[in-house]
């Protein structure tokens, strides 16, 4: 059943003889799944899915898209392929219809039908209201989502999608989510993306894969992720100046305890169960607990356990780089 | 639902449609349009009509301006003279900015997203050689009929036709020079690098060159070897046969084979390292 669209094997490039971006990858992704990968920047996000859309050549290793190899038909590849890159790469001095039927011209399809998807292609992205106003009247979020209709045009097989809500408020995060899905489910595509979001990859993402320097540490659904880490996360504090991780360690359903900035961070499983337990056995020995927190295990706690550090730290930077982008595209006119 | 994309075009497909894209910005923006047309206006009205050369030779007994300018630049009129050497500097000046609408291209992720379609990588090239050669052809045809207004006096050989073969010159040193200013900054990521490649360049292009003044009157002899190596002067010269001298078919033919090898080599040559360069 599960039939493999893009098969990644020893993948690697080298930038500049030194300076390995992507090391030696291996991973495949099934039909009609979407796959994400998920990774700070300077992960190597961006350079493996430049390697599988063919417009960077791999250094070592070997990867095909529907069969066809990246290197060897890198052509083929590109006929069966839509991209959504990471930038809003739209003509902002042409109409929405317009830059549809520019990305219709490159893939060569003859006008009349071009013209037929692009308006069925600008509905699905509810922009047809606006085909005919330049791109440098729209917001974000339908520059986003007339990169989707770009992206579409040559009905792919396989959609990749770079980061396809960087820079986005929530709402049209959640907006754009659901655009996808409907796309997944409308066209049957297998969707290969890229995120830093954790939310994002949590609630869109099949399987997850989570890439760091280059090389994926762990591959699965984002539920066996979370579960693999041995469940719930308890936080807690107590009133007393002392060390009390080998009595709660003691605990049943514990697994592991740390002390961090004078509270506890305790992994359990069944945390809503196990909790009383500890504040009881903490009680019988004479100590208050003063706070008490419980959290189901995140992506974030899954990249945390993998990776030894936060994805948080990176995004700021991203998120001004996203900005840049686009005051730079404003700057062009 | 299609198997795959039923439409596979030939190599060639796409090349209309990203040249448009380049002209749209052109004649869709009237500011830019009216601009690009007001411009060599200026330079000939200004530079064109100040630089009264006429004048600075004295009215001796005996002696006749037209003459004297006739024997040394090849027509009585010097504003004829620079008028069609503002045919050569426009060509330089669009073309220049082929180079740096590639380098917006990669800075604004287009570039990318066109070496991700099954456009041919040669195409993406030859279409930025391809709209600065059309604007600039066209902006030749402006300067011709400013220039009618303003006064050019034809040559006595002048038809229709000649002008047939101004825009046929014109093409062969566009797509060679915009072919160089590509292959120049195709690697540059910043929009200062060829910024500053082109101010370096352009001006010892024009000068070393006949559009202003003649080569064989120049003071020095690099100068003259610059000059006479520099596809501008054939250029310049090829207008100047066809639109006002009384026509050397023979220096004519040397420049069209000059500037015509010049194109085909460097265009050949800037696209093989373009190409190369895109598909890294």
């Amino acid at each position: 059943m599960s039939e493999e669209v893009i098969k990644a094997e020893g993948l690697t490039r080298i930038f500049n003889k030194h300076l390995t971006a992507v090391d030696h990858i291996n991973f495949s992704v099934n039909k009609g799944e979407i796959f994400g990968f998920l990774g700070p920047n300077g992960a190597g996000k961006t350079t493996t899915i430049n390697m599988l859309i063919t417009i960077l050549k791999p250094t070592e290793g070997k990867a095909s898209v529907l069969g066809f190899d990246i290197a060897k038909q890198d052509w083929n590849v590109r006929n069966v392929i839509g991209v959504v890159p990471q930038e809003y790469t739209a003509d902002e001095d042409l109409t929405g219809l317009e830059n549809v039927l520019l990305c219709a011209d490159l893939y060569g399809i003859p006008r009349d039908v071009a013209k037929e998807r692009a308006m069925d292609l600008l509905k699905l992205v509810e922009l047809t209201d606006f085909k005919d106003k330049k791109v440098q009247t729209f917001s974000g979020g339908m520059r986003r989502r007339l990169e989707l209709a770009c992206g579409l045009i040559n009905r792919p097989k396989v959609l990749f999608l770079d980061e396809p809500t960087l820079g986005l408020d929530v709402q049209t995060r959640a907006a754009t989510w659901n655009y996808i899905r409907t796309l997944k489910k409308e066209f049957g595509m297998t969707l290969f993306m890229t995120t830093h979001y954790l939310e994002e990859a949590d609630a869109l993402c099949d399987r997850v894969a989570i890439i760091d320097h280059g090389k994926i540490v762990v591959v699965g659904t984002p539920e066996d992720l979370k579960h693999g880490l041995g469940g719930d996360v308890i936080t807690l504090a107590i009133k007393e100046d002392a060390d009390v991780i080998e009595l709660i360690r003691k605990v049943e359903h514990v697994k592991d305890v740390k002390k961090e900035d004078g509270s506890y961070r305790i992994k359990a499983e069944f945390g809503e169960v196990t909790a009383p337990f500890i504040i009881e056995s903490l009680r019988k020995k004479g100590y208050t607990v003063t706070k008490l927190s419980l959290t189901e295990p995140t992506l974030n706690e899954v990249y945390l356990e993998y990776t030894g550090k936060s994805m948080r730290d990176a995004e700021e930077s991203r998120e001004a780089f996203a900005a840049q982008r686009i005051t730079m595209g404003r700057a062009r006119r | 639902m299609s198997n795959l994309n039923e439409h596979r075009a030939g190599r060639l497909h796409g090349i209309w449609a990203l040249t448009n894209r380049e002209l749209k910005k052109w004649y869709k923006a009237p500011v830019i349009f009216i601009l690009s047309i007001i411009q060599p206006i200026l330079w000939m009205g200004l530079l064109g009509k100040a630089l009264n050369i006429g004048a600075l030779i004295p009215s001796i007994p005996g002696v006749d301006p037209g003459a004297v300018l006739l024997k040394t630049l090849g027509t009585s009129d010097y504003f004829s003279f620079m008028s069609v050497g503002m045919i050569a500097f426009t060509a330089l000046f669009t073309t220049m900015f082929s180079g740096m609408s590639v380098v917006w291209d990669r800075r604004l992720g287009f570039l990318n997203k066109a070496l991700s379609t099954p456009v041919s990588r040669a195409v993406i090239i030859f279409s930025k050689v391809l709209s600065a050669t059309l604007r600039s052809m066209f902006q030749a045809g402006v300067i011709v009929l400013v220039a009618v207004a303003f006064g050019l006096q034809f040559g006595p050989h002048f038809t229709l036709l000649n002008l047939l073969g101004i825009f046929a010159i014109m093409f062969l040193v566009c797509v060679g020079l915009s072919s160089l200013f590509i292959a120049i900054t195709i690697r540059s990521t910043r929009i200062e690098t060829p910024m500053a490649v082109v101010n370096l360049i352009n001006l010892p292009l024009m000068f070393a060159s006949n559009a202003f003044f003649p080569i064989d009157k120049m003071p020095y002899d690099w100068l003259k070897a610059i000059a006479n190596v520099n596809p501008l002067s054939y250029t310049t010269d090829a207008v100047r046969q066809l639109l006002i001298f009384d026509t050397n078919w023979a220096q004519l033919g040397l420049d069209f084979a000059y500037v015509g090898i010049f194109a085909v080599i460097v265009a050949t040559i800037s696209i093989v390292i373009s190409w190369r360069f895109l598909s890294k």
